[in-house]
């Protein structure tokens, strides 16, 4: 009977091993950026191409930084969560249209809101890969010093939204 | 004459300059996971991502910078995760270790088992009750034969 103890044990171990694994998300990579200074650009504004906008701009406010593209389906998901976020006024909101194309950006925010104080152009992605975009959409929560806080991978949802980034973002108003 | 050995040489390795870089590229793309297909190298992958990648790990490269400081580029902004070999640190020591371990372990078990296998008497082949039952049934035991137990 002994015998058979070790390897039962030894199984139920690996099984427990195996359920926790299979409930790991793999696309969530842990970004060094967070709790680093987000990275400086200066890049076309989206409905006002001749102006130029760097973060820099948005030093001693805490804002979100959110990235985003007519072609990214998720984004749509959750598009409408953004939009009600902008309608409470809680904190700027602002785009990273990336490599995406200006007339079919704007018919997409005409189609769906726009919940952006102002929403910049990464025609090429250069800066997506300097945020170390890698899933759009991708969400940055970036507080008055220019450090960023929070990085979300893949759409919000509303859990994520009201219990770690919002109560993030008053705490670092503060 | 001269001259015209001179340009035939510089010709022969300018090539050889760009070969060496594209294969250097090719080294790093090798070494660098995309993002978006996980299992994949950023050589192999077709995604997007993957493409802005490899341009940028080809302008590094152009631009005279070495591996290192391409793949801490890229480290920086998507971790540890973007390499292929991750490097040793306490969070991966059992990831490196953990193997060793486990063989040394499967090592010990096994001495172990061999020794006590060893030293615990032999069992005699058949008890006594059924070596009678066994001439009962075939009748009395035939002369030590030929090692396979045949005749001959």
């Amino acid at each position: 009977m002994k015998r058979f103890l070790l390897p039962l044990a030894i199984f139920i171990l690996l099984v427990g091993f195996l359920a926790v694994g299979l409930k790991l998300d793999p696309r969530e990579v842990p970004s060094p950026l967070v709790g680093k200074p987000a990275p400086a650009f200066e890049l076309p504004i989206l409905q006002q191409p001749d102006k130029r906008f760097t973060p820099g701009d948005m030093r001693g406010k805490v804002w979100l930084l959110n990235v985003w593209a007519s072609w990214c389906v998720s984004c749509r998901e959750e598009h409408p969560m953004l939009v009600a976020l902008s309608k409470r006024g809680l904190m700027p909101i602002l785009g990273l249209n990336y490599k995406d194309k200006g007339d079919e950006a704007n018919a997409w925010l005409k189609q769906f809101g726009n919940p952006y104080d102002l929403s910049v152009v990464d025609a090429d992605g250069r800066i997506g890969i300097d945020y170390g975009v890698y899933g759009v959409p991708e969400t940055y929560l970036i507080d008055a010093e220019g450090v960023i806080r929070y990085k979300q991978i893949g759409p919000l949802t509303a859990a994520i939204l009201e219990q770690k980034i919002l109560p993030l973002a008053m705490a670092l108003k503060k | 004459m001269r001259v015209f050995i001179f340009t035939v040489l510089v010709l022969f390795s300018l090539p050889g300059i760009s070969n060496d870089n594209a294969q250097r590229v090719r080294q790093l793309e090798e070494k660098l996971r995309c993002l978006v297909c996980q299992n994949q190298s950023l050589a192999d992958s077709s995604a997007e991502l993957a493409g802005d990648l490899r341009r940028e790990v080809r302008e590094q490269v152009n631009a005279g910078r070495s591996d290192e400081q391409i793949m801490a580029y890229l480290v920086q902004r998507y971790g540890d995760f973007v390499l292929y070999e991750p490097p040793f640190k306490p969070t991966t020591a059992l990831l490196w270790v953990g193997p060793f371990v486990l063989l040394a372990v499967a090592v010990l078990v096994l001495v172990a088992t061999l020794r006590r296998r060893r030293r615990a008497p032999e069992e005699p082949a058949l008890a006594p009750d059924d070596k009678r039952l066994v001439e009962r049934v075939l009748g009395p035991a035939a002369p030590p034969a030929g090692r396979d137990g045949s005749a001959r």
